[in-house]
């Protein structure tokens, strides 16, 4: 899907980012104030595991601690699920912005200096220390930063400055995937 | 008006679902507006010159600080309703941690990735296959993390509970906290803008 010959019209501009922060916080305020809950994206990712791991080993799944909860009623699929349902959501949401700003394209994100390989071995490695640190601390940035942090929720505000801690620190590492 | 409206209420499972959905597509749009279906952008937060994700985050959590608190005090909304996950805040310190480098090695954080690999971004999709193998992980190792998971207990907590100080003060501070942080991240911003090699 790389860019079609004449006539594509170029990437418009990002929003004002006070302006998409602002309606960020509105739909969170609805999701508080409609569902009495923030929003999420990790929660998927575990359901989707729980569902794939109890085609294979159903009784492990449901006797498990940590990954039985994502199994739900057990009288639906595992996958209608709120959580799920809001990151389907959140994908056709971005599609919809990026297709108005003609910003979808098939591409890798990287710096100038960066090769494919590397750029998507280390977004594979990246992504395995996010679920993993997710799953350890009970959300990721949506349900634990974003959600919490408007909830003046205390381990929330914890997980956020390190989250930005971690991040701050391991830049010069990945320097060159960027700069 | 009684809110949370689901939690009294006001209509049933299937409904909520809908409003799942609903929810999700004004997330995921706000969240590509912002730039945020790009790791360039996002990463750009971490090497200075271009500070969105503090500013889109601290304006969001800032609007559903006021908006929550605001109703609460009005008597429409309870609070007490509304899910507050639990600290755990050795668990929760760790996480952050590993999620932060995380986010800079893979270049989106969840939410993000899901935004990016449905703009197209093959990075993004890539980040939710680790993501997905991190959380399989999580679960496989679960015997051997859960003392590590459950450390830190202190149970629901929020901050002006754990000060001992009114809510009203504490919405103050994070708000001229969120002001005094946007006056800086654009001091900063023009002194790193330029630089990128």
């Amino acid at each position: 899907m790389s860019s079609s010959e004449g006539g594509r019209p170029a990437p418009a501009p990002y929003s004002n980012p006070y302006l998409a922060g602002f309606g960020l916080g509105l739909v969170l305020l609805a999701a508080f104030v409609l569902m009495g809950r923030g929003l999420g994206a990790v929660g998927a990712f575990n359901t989707v595991v729980a569902w794939l791991a109890s085609l294979a080993a159903p009784q492990w799944v449901a006797d498990h601690e940590f990954l039985g909860r994502y199994l739900g009623d057990g009288e639906h699929h595992p996958l209608r699920s709120w959580i799920v349902l809001e990151v389907v959501g959140l994908a056709l949401g971005a599609l919809l912005s990026g297709w108005l700003a003609h910003r979808v394209a098939g591409t890798v994100e990287r710096g100038p200096r960066a090769s494919v390989g590397a750029r998507l071995g280390l977004a594979f490695a990246g992504g395995a220390l996010m679920g993993i640190g997710a799953d350890l601390a009970r959300g990721c940035t949506s349900g634990q930063a974003l959600t919490g942090g408007a909830m003046l929720n205390l381990g929330s505000w914890a997980f956020m400055m390190c989250v930005f801690a971690g991040a701050y620190a391991a830049a010069p590492l990945v320097r060159r995937q960027w700069r | 008006m009684n809110a949370p409206l689901y939690e009294t209420g006001a209509f049933g499972e299937g409904v909520s679902l809908l409003l799942a959905l609903l929810l999700g597509i004004g997330f995921g749009f706000a969240l590509e507006r912002a730039g945020f279906g790009s790791a360039r952008k996002l990463t750009s937060q971490f090497y200075l010159d271009d500070l969105a994700v503090f500013k889109v985050m601290f304006t969001a959590i800032v609007t559903a600080m006021i908006g929550t608190s605001a109703l609460a005090w009005a008597g429409v909304l309870d609070l007490s309703l509304v899910a507050l996950v639990p600290t755990y805040w050795i668990a929760q310190v760790v996480g952050g941690l590993l999620l932060g480098v995380g986010f800079v090695v893979g270049g989106y954080c969840p939410g993000t990735g899901v935004a990016a690999a449905a703009t197209g971004r093959l990075d993004g999709l890539v980040t939710l296959l680790g993501i997905l193998a991190g959380c399989a992980g999580f679960a496989f190792a679960y015997p051997a993390l859960q003392s590590l998971y459950l450390a830190g207990e202190m149970g629901e907590q929020t901050l002006p509970d754990f000060f001992g100080v009114p809510r009203a003060l504490v919405v103050a501070a994070v708000l001229a906290m969120a002001l005094a942080g946007f006056a800086a991240a654009h001091a900063i911003e023009r002194r790193f803008a330029g630089r990128r090699v």
